[in-house]
């Protein structure tokens, strides 16, 4: 791809000091890219820093080292009044749990208003009632639900508004974390359906973190599989399932439980220790396997995985 | 061949006084469960999976009411054998003689079901302790062989340990030692998996398969996951607001599902051998219970509905002598609707698969 990158995180670490001896280094040296219109996918099981990256890139962490440029502006570190104000209109997140992250109090239809009222984009009452009730149609919503609360609604209702109210700014890059793990199968694929289907019309990126792989695999363009900080694979979708080359992302696929009785019953997952598996993340470098393809390895290690 | 079974729901309803009104949770469950089977119980939050594995355990709150039902379960003593109702007895009763001793439990978080003041070896002997004339010294190294059942390495160090020093997964294999403490017949296992990573859910079900197969029990899963219930089970009832809806064989669930319910389970499922564009996505949401349902429950969300379906409620249809269906599309004068294509094709492939 020659386009220019929406998001690009370089190098980025960060460390969380828990007292003078003990740093907890949850970030580590992580550097990806993220282009307009596609989704990528960051994996990898709890503690491994997933959310943490997210977070980091909305700014709600002050990165210990590294760049993030977004929309060819470095958005790390103290940055201007006016890239600020450019970054939350065009930078928005879903959160992970729909009935913590909506105001109890408040009516869904000033929840979702609150970016337009914030940034004062409407001319009168109607055009912010008008613009409600577009992004409620949008994410499938009756306009009766815009003067509800949020207790009134199902989970996965309650999920659609938080998308609403992420996508009422048109942000150029949406950050879901984990936006879909507090929900039931059935509305789990409702909720991965309308976000593919915003994203097709409003051509913004998603940068989506799950520890689910298969419905990652359902979402992604490309995947980033993080293991205690270190991003350790990454590649578009059909690399890094046709051809995993870390054993840390071997043994996460060989885990996802494949709903076929016959298949399942005999198979056992590969397991993986970091401790005893004798891979050091610090030592290895990224490695092009193919194409858009990187491992995080060693020579040596390289060598062994491959052959 | 005397009958084998160790636990026999028939017709179980339960309501629960709300101050919205009584909520019908369980309309008429049928469950039996033969010795040593693993039964999986599937089907979305809400739908009453959870209460009946309370209901069996004697542990349902305050406001609920047995409307109507029995649990028959058989007790193993050494010397005798008998059938008890589980839901006449007290709770005093089923506390002293059952929970624990015949039927253990665990639950879906394990930090929340471990108790942080105490440690884990405390725990472990706590039930053994209770129910059985043990020795502090032998139940000291009961619940040290329980450790290493459950595949926690350094037992003896890790018996000091409090709940916050180990891992989700650790904690979670704690909770299967202490259920398994008192050498039960029945293990119910409520979302085991759920708060935990693919590779710790993979190990933990390993294990308990494992287990499983040393000592013989019967395991019933309670579940959403329907990759889970593939690795696991050797029976299926598939639940919908408050009713079995399918039950059966894994093969006959996975390969010739019959009730357009399972049908939309399945396709809903993320395959990761397709690159199709789209997940398939269940229209609607769950009725509510609080609502007398007239007809069938899943109607409304069903594309296959018959007019029958908004007036009466399908009574099982049998398919073959393990599989029963609730769906009037297998009565003899229904139409013949064959399942969704795309479906079909799935199932094709996962036979191809095999």
């Amino acid at each position: 791809m020659s386009e220019t990158p929406i998001l690009e995180v370089n190098g980025l670490k960060q460390y969380f000091k828990v007292n003078r001896k003990y740093t907890v280094k949850a970030v580590d040296d992580v550097s990806f890219k993220i282009y307009p219109g596609e989704t990528y996918g960051l994996v990898g099981e709890s503690g491994s820093g997933k959310s943490t990256i997210g977070r980091a890139i909305i700014r709600l962490y002050n990165p210990t080292a590294g760049s993030i440029v977004f929309d060819g502006k470095e958005i790390s570190g103290r940055i201007s009044k006016e890239d600020n104000q450019f970054l939350r209109i065009n930078m928005q997140m879903i959160f992970q749990d729909p009935m913590a992250c909506l105001n109890p109090r408040q009516k869904i239809s000033d929840i979702i208003a609150q970016g337009l009222d914030i940034h004062k984009a409407y001319r009168s009452p109607q055009e912010r009632a008008a613009k409600v009730a577009g992004i409620l149609a949008k994410v499938g919503l009756s306009p009766e639900h815009a003067s509800r609360y949020p207790h009134q609604l199902s989970g996965g209702q309650r999920q659609r508004v938080g998308i609403a109210r992420a996508l009422i700014m048109n942000p150029k890059l949406v950050i879901a974390d984990e936006c879909i793990s507090a929900l039931d199968v059935s509305i789990q694929a409702q909720v991965v359906n309308l976000m593919k289907d915003i994203q097709e019309e409003t051509k913004s990126s998603y940068l989506f973190v799950a520890h689910d792989l298969s419905m990652v695999k359902y979402i992604s363009d490309r995947i980033g599989v993080l293991h205690l900080g270190h991003l350790l694979e990454t590649g578009t979708n059909e690399e890094i399932f046709s051809n995993p080359v870390h054993p840390y992302t071997k043994s996460l696929i060989s885990a996802i439980p494949i709903p076929n009785p016959k298949v399942e019953r005999g198979r056992v997952a590969e397991s993986y220790d970091y401790k005893t598996s004798g891979i050091d993340y610090g030592k290895g470098k990224m490695k092009l396997v193919s194409g858009q393809h990187y491992v995080r390895a060693t020579e040596q290690e390289y060598l062994e995985w491959t052959s | 061949m005397q009958d084998n079974y160790i636990l026999r729901i028939k017709d179980l309803s339960i309501d629960f006084q709300t101050t919205a009104g009584i909520v019908h949770a369980i309309r008429g469950v049928d469950i039996d469960l033969e010795r040593g089977e693993t039964m999986a119980i599937v089907g979305e939050s809400g739908s009453g999976k959870s209460v009946t594995a309370k209901a069996i355990m004697g542990i349902l709150s305050n406001n609920a009411t047995v409307r109507s039902g029995v649990v028959e379960f058989h007790m193993d003593n050494e010397t005798s054998e008998t059938v008890v109702d589980l839901l006449k007895m007290d709770k005093k009763e089923i506390r002293q003689n059952i929970n624990g001793k015949q039927i253990a439990m665990v639950f879906q978080d394990p930090m929340t079901s471990l108790n942080p003041l105490m440690t884990i070896g405390k725990q472990i002997m706590e039930g053994v302790l209770w129910h059985y004339d043990y020795t502090k010294e032998a139940a000291y190294n009961r619940a040290l062989e329980l450790l290493e059942l459950v595949g926690i390495t350094d037992a003896k160090k890790r018996m000091k340990s409090y709940p916050h020093q180990l891992s989700g997964g650790m904690r979670q294999r704690v909770v299967i030692a202490i259920a398994l403490a008192c050498n039960p017949n029945l293990l119910i296992c409520d979302e085991p998996t759920t708060a935990l990573d693919v590779t710790i859910q993979a190990k933990i079900l390993e294990l308990i398969k494992d287990i499983q197969e040393k000592t013989g029990i019967s395991v019933i899963y309670i579940t959403h996951d329907l990759g889970v219930v593939a690795k696991v089970a050797d029976k299926v009832n598939v639940m919908y607001a408050g009713k079995i809806v399918e039950k059966g064989n894994i093969d006959e669930i996975f390969y010739e599902p019959k009730h357009p319910y399972t049908w939309a389970l399945l396709s809903a499922m993320p395959d990761l051998n397709t690159n199709d564009e789209r997940l398939y996505a269940l229209p609607g949401t769950p009725p509510n219970l609080l609502q007398e349902i007239k007809g069938d429950a899943f109607a409304p969300r069903n594309e296959y509905a018959l007019k029958i379906d908004k007036r009466l409620e399908p009574p099982m249809f049998k398919v073959s002598d393990t599989h029963f269906a609730a769906t009037w599309l297998l009565h003899p004068k229904a139409p013949k609707i064959a399942m969704p294509e795309a479906l079909q094709n799935k199932i094709q492939r996962m036979r191809e698969g095999a």
